[in-house]
């Protein structure tokens, strides 16, 4: 009795039939993902501690950039263990570890996000250009994608840094400049089966233009590889950073940054643990937090990719 | 076959000039004071011509470039600025050494990447698989330069501390000197570089076997009877493996200019140290040489992996 009441319930009023996005899909996929959802709380503290790092400052009492000689070193002119006034220790130059690393956590983030999406805009209009024009353009740029992925990273950043000298924007810059070809190489493939499609060619009849199709049609059809390729772009931009930094060619001093604290760290770990262990904590969990997200976002925007 | 392979030549050949027009245009652009270094403080300006003009830097930018593409052509890389040492010499001394890291933690992390891999497939979603990937994803994440530094904190610094004297602080010993020193002085570098790259490895392994396990062909081969442990292995990751091979042959290639800074935290006079000391000392000769030696590399290892995918996979050889 009961089903057919029901039956006729469902007759009567139809349940509205949602449109779900794959987008949309792939966002409910996620936030079901547990481990995802941590990363991103965790992620999201990380950046509230770069945007309030002035707060540890003021609660503290300490300036990032302070440094206490007298109180913050002992005696024979060593770094200090956490206790009651630096809470997490101090450096080699007696400045209070904790503030150092609220604020390096802004340089790590920054470059982390500008870099990132430097890369990827470059990497997205020029993998289009060439996947969907063809011809000169993408011979030109395949050659071109072909070098960028050849050279030595590292080391032709490194002789870059070291001859324009080092600096926020340097960093970002040449960070931006080598990784775009990856990217570019992804979103080409994908272009390449994308443009023989129907869609494609209905939008040509209709009297669209190359630009129109390229980013009106094609480009929303290749966003899913992009976000999944963003989201683990930006840990290994972050990790990239820190390199710089501890091989030397970071920010100027005395700005507080994870990798060069590190580096600073070297000479005193036999002696000062929090001195390494803390910067170096910092800069794990949030690569960690951004690698497990950015796993949780490849599950969930690839359902093929994991779910077998 | 053959038309494939010259065409692939051909590509690699004009990747790596185009390399040698951005390097020279990047480090000649730049204001350099090498002349003046070399010179010394008190030096007049007449001596810093004079070496200007030894070192050929008093050219215009383009004949320094031609000089340098000729003697190339001729194997010839150049000098460094202070000591007259051929480039060439140079990176063969430095070579050998970044070769015993890069081949010494790739047997480790193919190892450690494939039986994790495999394992993860298996059982996929289970309690293990999760822990794997946990597991590899946390090395993933280590920054090379913190993994080494632990590394040397706790297996050479707290055990020597504790009278365990196994791991020496850094620095090599040649393979020619004694196989146990050139061991032990190489094996915390190649656990670094290894817990690093085996989780690319795992990921690929897992993913590649899953699919093959997938096939009518594995089905066929446990309908026959086959023990389980031959299915996977013969059956499964055997085919399994093609992309696995592919990647490795790309890491490798990007390795010979890739492991600066493990070589830096290990104090290994490998490739990538002499490259950073040549950096701070704007030794360009052995800069370029260097930087164009490891572009080498990535080529020929991507023209090999492309040759190897053709072996591996009959399939590809038909386009």
């Amino acid at each position: 009795m009961t089903a057919a009441i029901e039956m006729v319930d469902v007759v009567d009023e139809p349940k509205a039939i949602e449109g779900r996005s794959p987008f949309v899909l792939a966002l409910r996929r996620l936030r079901k993902d547990k481990v995802a959802m941590i990363s991103l709380a965790v992620i999201v503290l990380i950046v509230l501690m770069a945007i309030f790092a002035p707060v540890f400052a003021a609660i503290t009492g300490h300036p990032p950039n302070e440094q206490y000689r007298d109180i913050g070193l002992t005696p024979d002119g060593l770094p200090r263990g956490p206790n009651g006034t630096f809470w997490l220790g101090t450096d080699d130059l007696g400045r209070d570890i904790l503030v150092r690393i609220a604020y390096g956590a802004r340089v790590s983030l920054l470059v982390g996000v500008i870099a990132t999406a430097i890369t990827v805009a470059i990497g997205v209009v020029l993998g289009l250009a060439a996947g969907f024009l063809g011809g000169v353009v993408d011979t030109v740029l395949a050659r071109l994608i072909d070098v960028v992925l050849s050279v030595p990273f590292l080391l032709v950043a490194i002789a870059l840094v070291s001859v324009t000298g080092p600096s926020l924007t340097v960093t970002v810059l040449v960070i931006g400049f080598f990784s775009w070809a990856s990217v570019a190489r992804i979103v080409r493939g994908q272009v390449l089966s994308l443009r023989e499609r129907e869609f494609v060619e209905a939008a040509r009849s209709l009297g669209a233009g190359d630009r129109r199709i390229m980013f009106v049609d094609v480009l929303p059809n290749v966003l899913a590889p992009v976000i999944v390729y963003t989201t683990l772009l930006i840990p290994v931009v972050i990790v990239t950073q820190a390199t710089l930094s501890f091989l030397g060619l970071g920010l100027p001093p005395p700005t507080a940054d994870w990798g060069g604290m590190i580096s600073a760290s070297q000479n005193y770990y036999t002696t000062a643990w929090w001195f390494i262990l803390f910067p170096g904590l910092a800069l794990l969990i949030t690569t960690l937090a951004f690698n497990l997200f950015g796993d949780g976002v490849r599950d969930a925007f690839d359902p093929r990719a994991d779910r077998t | 076959m053959a038309l494939f392979l010259i065409r692939r030549l051909g590509h690699g050949l004009l990747v790596l000039w185009l390399i040698t027009v951005a390097v020279f245009a990047l480090f000649f652009v730049a204001p350099s004071n090498v002349a003046q270094t070399l010179a010394g403080r008190q030096a007049t300006p007449e001596t810093v011509d004079l070496i200007k003009h030894r070192l050929g830097l008093d050219l215009p930018v383009w004949k320094q470039y031609l000089h340098f593409v000729e003697n190339a052509l001729h194997g010839n890389l150049g000098y460094d600025y202070y000591h007259q040492v051929p480039v060439t010499t140079i990176i063969g001394t430095a070579l050998p050494i970044t070769v015993s890291l890069a081949l010494g933690a790739a047997v480790l992390w193919l190892l450690l990447g494939i039986f994790n891999g495999v394992i993860s497939a298996v059982h996929p979603r289970s309690l293990a698989d999760r822990g794997l990937t946990l597991f590899s994803l946390f090395f993933y994440s280590f920054p090379s330069f913190l993994l080494g530094l632990l590394l040397l904190y706790f297996l050479y610094f707290r055990l020597t501390l504790a009278g365990f004297h196994w791991f020496p602080a850094g620095g090599y010993s040649p393979l020619t000197a004694g196989a146990g020193a050139w061991f032990q002085h190489l094996l915390l570098p190649w656990v670094a570089l290894a817990l690093l790259l085996a989780a690319t490895y795992t990921r690929l392994t897992r993913g590649s076997m899953l699919d093959v396990l997938g096939e009518d062909y594995i089905r066929t081969a446990r309908s026959k009877g086959i023990r389980e442990s031959r299915v996977i292995v013969r059956h499964g990751l055997r085919s399994a493996l093609t992309p696995v091979v592919t990647q490795f042959g790309i890491d490798l290639g990007q390795l010979i200019g890739g492991v600066v800074v493990t070589e830096t935290v290990f104090s290994l006079p490998g490739l990538g140290q002499t490259a950073v000391t040549a950096i701070n000392q704007q030794d360009l000769p052995v800069i370029i040489g260097i930087v164009l030696f490891a572009s080498a590399a990535v080529v020929v290892a991507n023209i090999l992996v492309d040759i190897a995918y053709a072996f591996l996979d009959p399939r590809v050889r038909l386009h």
